[in-house]
């Protein structure tokens, strides 16, 4: 599965608060929480994003809270993949469970510049600019990750498999 | 094999003789937890799976606590969602107000979850229980939905850092600031994945609720879970709360840990973080002496009993700073009764506070005592993220319970040695 799109450079240790503020938890609708991703820290996300970017951040993206609403929010918004350093645990199931995508690699945050155009292969983990003149590789997915990801997330994976 | 508490809770719980870092297991879970924030999100994921019912009527907590008595109509339905599915699949600990307090301070305190149990809860700060000796670690709502069903879900074995607190606490000296401290050296990112092991002199004479708040706060560091020995303190807590006896595991003397941290006590002073994060700490004898608009004691970190007792130490007898709004909330509905009989919350009232009904309150800024632009609190809470409290340019310091009464009299961030 490939993923194309524009990049939006983030910096470390991006929380799950930047990513969708408390005071929005009252919603539990994705696309009403997609319209205030980001809105204290980048007001103008929401109405630049479109669908198919890529964000690209740095260590222990999507620290604090164990809401799901964030990568929700973020994928209600359009974003097709994110590309981190690291990522905080729970955020990191939590994308898996619901199919966003993400990826962990360690050269991508220094080689992808704001704006680049950029695919993003699921399957071999390779990222490109469409120019090609920027390519690194991804880490592995872990195995079961995979699976869940291949049945189209964990409530797919469950109904198939009956349980885990 | 030389195994971890952590290790052999996971081993228990997956059927098998031992496990080892980094592997994958499928647990059985003891507990399930969910909020008013989390809940509705987890109930329409079991919905998706078709389930016909829960896996387990009494081994479901569900927790209206963040935006309660309900703020607005969204949330209001939020919780109506969650009292139906409650009542339809006859869920034994749905709280409702005036039984409702903070999630991680009414679990322990009404016996549901005993040392040696593994616990899941749509919330961070599940890790909170770990200070039972169980292991308890937070997810998001389609973990914890695929949980209501099923009863199981799967975990990655977490490498252990070991923690060693040695020496004689000083005065005023709180596990809040060892956790402080902590996440100083550790950093937020310090024990992604990692279980963090709390142990010496210091954690054994250390008492449930100073615990609780450690063990609260190892997600502030990424970690997976905190869990401590349980002892006899731990003994005395659960006494005449559960009726489960709990297995009381020890981590084996050669077990294996990625890293281990001696931290000496002795010299250690109360313990800020500084905005905008947990791991920005300093001692409090090294902070500019900050105004604030508002000081906010309570949260899942520090609304217990002892938490507002050893504050009204420093507040007797002595006024709130003009232009500070102080803010109390007690942790649960049995704290604040045991708070008006011990004359607490007279003392707080008297110095000029205002006492709210037990929830998260102010902490997430999202109902009570929200932030206005530039304005600056201290907070006993947990986080202090860009707009945590409110508006995107107010700035929230962290500290303990103490520092909170001493800062909240002074009107600026002050040592309870100043008073
Ligand atoms: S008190 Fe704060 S940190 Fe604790 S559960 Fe409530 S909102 Fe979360």
């Amino acid at each position: 599965m490939k993923i194309e799109g524009m990049v939006w450079k983030f910096g470390d240790h991006v929380d799950t608060d930047m990513i969708i503020p408390a005071r929005y938890l009252n919603l539990s609708d994705e696309h009403e929480l997609s319209k205030y991703c980001f809105i204290d820290v980048r007001p103008d996300f929401v109405k630049e994003v479109r669908v198919g970017d890529i964000a690209v951040a740095g260590v222990n993206f999507g620290c604090g809270s164990s809401r799901e609403h964030a990568p929700w929010a973020m994928k209600a918004a359009g974003v097709g993949a994110v590309i981190a350093k690291s990522f905080a645990r729970i955020f990191y199931r939590n994308a898996f469970n619901i199919g966003l995508p993400i990826l962990e690699s360690e050269d991508a945050a220094e080689a992808f510049s704001e704006g680049a155009r950029t695919s993003v292969d699921l399957e071999t983990g390779e990222i490109k600019t469409t120019d090609k003149e920027t390519r690194v590789f991804a880490k592995p997915v872990p195995d079961f990750m995979r699976e869940i990801i291949r049945a189209g997330g964990l409530v797919a994976y469950i109904k198939r498999e009956g349980s885990f | 094999m030389p195994m971890t508490i952590t290790e052999k809770i996971l081993a228990a719980h997956a059927g098998k003789e031992t496990v080892s870092p980094g592997e994958l297991v499928q647990v059985n879970v003891d507990l399930a937890l969910a909020n008013d924030i989390t809940a509705p999100l987890a109930i329409n994921v079991f919905h998706d799976l078709e389930a016909c019912d829960v896996f387990d009527r009494e081994r479901i907590a569900l927790v209206p606590d963040h935006f309660v008595p309900n703020k607005d109509i969204e949330s209001a339905q939020q919780v109506k969602l969650t009292r139906e599915f409650a009542r339809k699949h006859r869920i034994k600990h749905f709280f409702e107000l005036g039984e409702t307090g903070i999630e991680h301070v009414i679990l322990p305190e009404k016996g549901l979850i005993s040392p040696g149990d593994l616990v899941i809860g749509a919330d961070s700060h599940t890790c909170t229980y770990g200070a039972l000796g169980a292991f308890s670690t937070g997810m998001g709502s389609t973990d914890l939905g695929a949980i209501l069903a099923t009863g199981k879900t799967w975990l990655k074995v977490p490498a252990a850092i070991k923690l060693v607190y040695e020496g004689l606490l000083p005065p005023w000296v709180e596990g809040k600031d060892l956790i402080l401290y902590t996440l100083g050296i550790l950093g937020v990112a310090g024990a992604v994945y990692c279980s963090l092991e709390f142990s010496g002199e210091v954690i054994r004479k250390l008492s449930m609720s100073q615990r609780f708040t450690m063990a609260n706060m190892a997600v502030e560091a990424g970690a997976k879970n905190g869990i401590f020995e349980p002892d006899e303190i731990t003994k005395g807590y659960i006494e005449g709360r559960s009726d489960r006896p709990g297995a009381f595991l020890r981590s084996d003397p050669d077990a294996s840990y990625d890293q281990e941290i001696k931290i000496a006590v002795d010299d250690m002073e109360p313990q800020v973080a500084l905005p905008h994060s947990p791991d920005n700490v300093k001692p409090v004898s090294e902070i500019d002496p900050v105004a604030l608009d508002q000081v906010f004691l309570g949260s899942c970190t520090n609304g217990r009993l002892e938490d507002l007792r050893n504050a009204t130490r420093l507040l007797k007898g002595r006024k709130v700073a003009d232009g500070v709004r102080f803010i109390v909330i007690p942790g649960s509905p049995s704290i604040y009764k045991e708070a008006i009989k011990e004359g607490i919350i007279e003392t707080f009232l008297d110095a000029g506070a205002v006492i709210g009904p037990p929830c998260c309150g102010p902490c997430l800024g999202g109902h009570m005592g929200v932030l206005a632009d530039g304005e600056r609190a201290l907070s006993t809470s947990n986080r202090n993220f860009v707009g945590r409290m409110g508006h995107p340019k107010s700035e929230v310091y962290l500290a303990s319970p103490v520092v909170a009464a001493a800062s909240a009299v002074m009107g600026r961030i002050a040592s309870p040695e100043e008073l």
